[in-house]
């Protein structure tokens, strides 16, 4: 069967799974940036905690998305329901681009400028938010949207648990040997990607400190 | 020195203003693990003055300076601003009443020119208009078109962003100014102009200056007094004319270094 044959014969399951997709992408990505650019900015302003925050996201980053899976299955309260796990996984892989840029952006700030900031009498709070969040947004932003990329095909993956989202195409695909319909997967997963990459491109530059 | 032979406001008549020194190191060392960047410094800062920091690059200088505001703590002795221990009081409070101006690095790029100058009362809380005010009367005070109040730094000349650099410290009227080589990375020609206008503007502010640099002309010329320092040592106070004359063989060295013309510079107007 062709792929867009298949599309234009299914709109209702094509909308349903894209909308589940940008639901465990968008609620991992907006937990990881809840989580991850405020353990960025506690490591880049208590540099004793970066190697050991950094090293853990790092071999999160490791284990495979499968296995991961696998792994927080049976962890009660979450194993109940599939779109909680693939939630909580995607959640784990989309730390560390967030984590690294948040520090990367932060201590790329030129410190001649927080030095001027503190010896004004800037309290720290005022500091971060008003001086280094704002200059370091560029780089935070582009952290984000490498986890949001990342997830959006990662989350494919969580079909294989029944979280459902466009891996469902592409299982029932490889079950079928269908390539129509694992294309009908991947290519909306990947549009997504792309526009997901331009809106946070698009956001970034409109941020962007002139 | 006397006041006969000085222009029109001099050190004598400012003694009345107040008693004591504004700022004063007693037995300051300030250390970092396996380096002693200051050893035994005591100094006093008179109100008005203009006290020059002297000496080559890892002197002590900016560390001397940043003693003042304490963005370092000394690891012996104590600096007393307004003859309060400055680690008594609320370094927040502290920093706020004192202004600080370093090389153009230290503007915000993302910030305007009038978010720039307008910062400290900001976070003070001054009301919008006064705020606006203020940025108006000190763009014209250091000498800038009000045109520039919306631009950003990198939109900006070196002498402007330093222009921009003064007008941010004097924003909130501290009777003390902490200049970290606020001119060193300009050329010549627009040091020249920045030297002079800060003469002018300091006959009128008569704000309490710690100036540090390493340019024995700046300092002749800026200076009320100059304070030579050495390996994290003051080597001696001296006021510009005494300077010259010195046969002390730091000073001595540096007025060779920087030839038979350093004299004329000299600043007459203050000493």
């Amino acid at each position: 069967m062709n792929v867009f044959q298949f599309v234009w014969q299914n709109p209702d399951q094509v909308s349903r799974l894209t909308l589940e997709h940008l639901w465990l992408v968008g609620v991992s990505t907006l937990l990881a940036a809840l989580v991850g650019i405020p353990l960025g900015i506690g490591i880049s302003h208590f540099p004793r905690l970066n190697k050991p925050v950094l090293a853990s996201a790092n071999i999160i980053q490791t284990i495979p998305s499968l296995a991961l899976f696998g792994f927080l299955l049976p962890v009660p309260w979450l194993g109940e329901r599939a779109d909680r796990l693939a939630i909580l996984a995607l959640t784990l892989y989309a730390l560390l681009p967030i984590v690294r840029n948040t520090y990367t952006g932060i201590r790329g700030v030129d410190p001649a400028v927080v030095e001027a900031g503190r010896g004004m009498g800037l309290t720290d709070l005022q500091l971060l938010f008003q001086v280094e969040l704002p200059l370091a947004m560029s780089v935070i932003l582009s952290g984000v949207r490498v986890a949001l990329v990342i997830s959006v095909g990662l989350a494919t993956i969580a079909a294989a648990i029944g979280a459902g989202g466009l891996g469902e195409f592409i299982f029932r695909g490889l079950a079928m040997v269908n390539n129509g319909l694992i294309l009908a997967g991947a290519i909306p997963a990947a549009m997504l990607a792309l526009l997901a990459d331009l809106g946070v491109g698009w956001v970034e530059r409109r941020l962007k400190p002139r | 020195m006397t006041c006969a032979e000085a222009a029109p406001v001099c050190l004598a008549d400012m003694a009345a203003l107040g008693t004591g020194p504004v700022i004063e190191f007693r037995d300051v060392s300030f250390a970092l693990p396996g380096v002693q960047v200051l050893s035994g410094l005591n100094l006093e800062v008179r109100r008005g003055e203009t006290l020059v920091l002297l000496g080559r690059s890892g002197s002590g200088k900016t560390t001397t300076l940043k003693l003042v505001n304490r963005l370092a703590s000394p690891t012996a002795g104590e600096v007393r601003v307004n003859s309060e221990r400055n680690d008594a009081v609320d370094v927040i409070r502290l920093r706020r009443g004192i202004g600080y101006v370093i090389q153009e690095v230290g503007l915000f790029p993302h910030f305007t020119v009038e978010r720039n100058i307008g910062l400290v009362p900001k976070i003070e809380g001054w009301p919008d208009e006064r705020i606006g005010a203020r940025v108006e009367a000190l763009l014209q005070m250091v000498g800038l078109p009000s045109e520039m109040r919306s631009r950003y730094p990198h939109q900006l000349s070196g002498g402007q962003r330093q222009r921009v650099g003064v007008a941010r410290g004097l924003a909130a009227d501290p009777s003390i100014l902490l200049m970290d080589e606020p001119f060193g990375a300009l050329d010549p020609l627009t040091r020249d102009d920045l030297q002079r206008e800060f003469l002018a503007l300091q006959q009128r502010l008569r704000k309490t200056v710690i100036f540090v640099t390493h340019d024995l002309r700046e300092a002749l010329r800026l200076g009320t007094r100059i304070a030579l320092m050495e390996a994290g040592r003051l080597v001696t106070v001296l006021s510009p004319a005494e300077f010259l004359r010195s046969t002390d063989p730091w000073a001595a060295a540096y007025v060779r270094a920087f030839g038979e013309d350093a004299g004329p510079t000299a600043n007459r107007g203050l000493s």
